[in-house]
């Protein structure tokens, strides 16, 4: 990798790049310098982030609230406002565009899943299954959160100022998702990657069956899952716990230094190191 | 999956007849199958209402001599109710096959459930002081329109959208279900339970009557049993959790109290407003925001939870 810019060193030095990768999954499949030239996304618009839209969407249906977001990002709206969403479904879904979106209000399931870039602020609560498989950008919610939280997110910080429900985080594959207060069972279900930052309470069965990435938890953990066990608090933990709480404007109610760490057991992995292809060869 | 909502005013009453219609019709895609109301209005010292029906709705377009026989399924139960002393003091006959009527009786009501119905096809949906059990099939706007909802006064009341999956589409499948033979109890739920027959049949050796092969019908008669052991609303809600297995997120109201209960699995939602004056859930928050166009505090109940809220 070549020269760091001043934005990679921000995130080098939050700590973002700093997680040892070990196992097959962890490996790193391409660089930027070979392929830096060909991350284009398609389906995304050059926006005007000082281009503003304020949406009323009161009676208007989730498609067509997403498609008319979608006209607005081909005209160059880089600020969109979305009014009374009074928790419809699926609202912001797909999104790949960077973009700045306020809602003011409430969402219900599946708000901003898929999305890949923008940076969204929610005022109110959301629904179930909130940011399913986002792929990168901010997500903040003010309030409350429903069940499968950032379920299989892959990159992007996913933030709840207030609680969640069950299974926060499952099958979660990158990013960080951060919660204000407590969250339900079976929370890290199948975690793979990331990090996972619960400043209240945990339910039970957190990190079942995770195969890796790493769970802060600041309350009480009713049970842990199977696998799932202790890790050890680094200085490194801290400081990245301390600039990304910080970022959002939270803190740890006990402080971090009270804060425990849950790492994978890895006694439930079953793997070799190679692919099929690479077994028939040997064999 | 199926869609249940509730609300309860703690301290004056409201138009929940509109209030339950509008969050139902807010959860149809959640089931449009089935609507079922249990309404709590203003009870009469020493009255119970009474609500029943002498057919399924499939049954009217079916045989030449249908509607002789519903004439006849009415005169049988006429005559039973007299045969028993209990005074009618008025009646309406919501549809060729739903009834409600006003009643005074000082007896076993298990003992006249049972005697009223014996007669072929005939189902007491409901007997309490203030409840009053609605289901038709159709959406919420069909079943509220057919029964005169909008505009029914009273304290709370549970409600349901069904879509059905383990047994059929009609009204004795249809949710809540009264939990017979306790005036005023009436469930609605949310999910599968996988011992239903085991339970069933331990229930029915204890000698309660199933009206439905729908598991939903199972919660009723369970918190019935519990009670009739002397346990009360919140310990025989805390009890199923353990003894009920599935998943499932159900509602119970009774004459002053309305119950969530969410199994340990979690997998079924909830998601509850609470203020001073009134308490509101339902399986989506769009239910919610349909009666509270501004913006309220919700949250989600977590795994294993039981709440019960009083007026």
């Amino acid at each position: 990798m070549g020269t760091l810019n001043d934005e990679q060193h921000k995130s080098y030095d939050m700590g973002m790049h700093t997680e040892q990768l070990t196992g097959r999954t962890m490996q790193k499949f391409f660089s930027l310098d070979e392929d830096g030239g060909r991350f284009t996304q398609p389906y995304t618009h050059d926006v005007d982030f000082d281009k503003k839209y304020e949406l009323d969407v009161e009676g208007m249906e989730s498609s067509a609230i997403n498609t008319k977001i979608r006209e607005l990002m081909v005209d160059g709206y880089g600020h969109i406002v979305i009014k009374n969403p009074l928790a419809k479904h699926s609202i912001f879904v797909g999104m790949l565009n960077r973009l700045k979106v306020d809602i003011e209000g409430s969402l219900g399931y599946f708000g901003c899943g898929l999305i890949d870039g923008p940076n969204v602020r929610i005022s109110g609560r959301v629904g179930w299954s909130c940011a399913e498989n986002m792929m990168s950008g901010t997500v903040v919610i003010e309030k409350n959160a429903g069940s499968s939280f950032g379920a299989a997110i892959r990159g992007g910080d996913l933030v709840c100022k207030g609680d969640v429900g069950s299974r926060t985080g499952i099958d979660q594959k990158g990013g960080n998702i951060i919660v204000g207060g407590s969250t339900g069972a079976f929370s890290g279900f199948m975690m793979q990657r990331g990090r996972m930052v619960i400043l209240g309470n945990a339910g039970v069965n957190l990190g079942d069956s995770m195969y890796d990435g790493t769970i802060y938890v600041g309350g009480d953990v009713k049970s842990y899952g199977v696998d799932a066990v202790p890790g050890e608090m680094t200085d490194m933990d801290a400081k990245w716990l301390e600039n990304k709480l910080n970022l959002y404007g939270m803190k740890a109610p006990n402080g971090i230094s009270k804060m425990k760490k849950i790492v994978a057991g890895k006694q439930l992995w079953n793997y070799d190191n190679l692919e099929p292809t690479e077994k028939k060869i040997i064999l | 999956m199926c869609g249940i909502a509730g609300i309860i005013h703690r301290k004056k009453g409201g138009d929940v007849g509109t209030e339950m219609t509008s969050m139902l019709r807010a959860l149809k895609h959640r089931g449009p199958d089935s609507t079922g109301f249990a309404l709590y209005g203003q009870p009469v010292e020493g009255q119970y209402v009474m609500r029943y029906k002498i057919a399924e709705q499939e049954e009217l377009s079916s045989g030449f001599h249908i509607h002789k026989d519903l004439e006849e399924r009415k005169a049988k139960v006429d005559e039973r109710l007299r045969g028993l002393g209990v005074d009618i003091l008025s009646e309406e006959a919501v549809t060729e096959y739903a009834y409600r009527v006003t009643i005074k009786f000082d007896g076993d009501m298990r003992k006249m459930a049972d005697y009223i119905e014996d007669v072929d096809g005939v189902e007491i949906l409901s007997i309490g002081e203030g409840l009053e059990l609605i289901k038709d099939l159709g959406d919420a706007d069909v079943v509220a329109d057919q029964y005169s909802l909008n505009g029914f006064a009273g304290s709370h009341g549970i409600g349901h959208t069904r879509m059905a999956t383990e047994s059929d589409v009609d009204i004795r499948s249809a949710h809540p279900y009264w939990a017979y033979p306790f005036k005023d109890v009436s469930v609605v739920h949310n999910g599968q339970l996988t011992n239903y027959w085991n339970f069933r049949r331990k229930l029915e050796h204890r000698g309660h009557r199933f009206m439905s092969n729908c598991d939903s019908e199972l919660i009723a008669v369970y918190l019935a049993d519990k009670m009739d052991q002397g346990k009360d609303l919140q310990e025989s809600m805390q009890d199923s959790l353990a003894e009920l297995d599935g998943a499932f997120t159900y509602l119970v109201a009774t004459t002053d109290k309305l119950g969530m209960a969410k199994d340990t699995m979690a997998a079924k939602p909830m998601v509850i407003y609470e203020s001073e004056d009134m308490v509101v859930l339902a399986s989506e928050e769009c239910a919610i925001r349909s009666i509270f166009p501004h913006e309220v505090d919700s949250f989600d109940p977590y795994e294993g939870e039981v709440r019960v809220w009083e007026r």
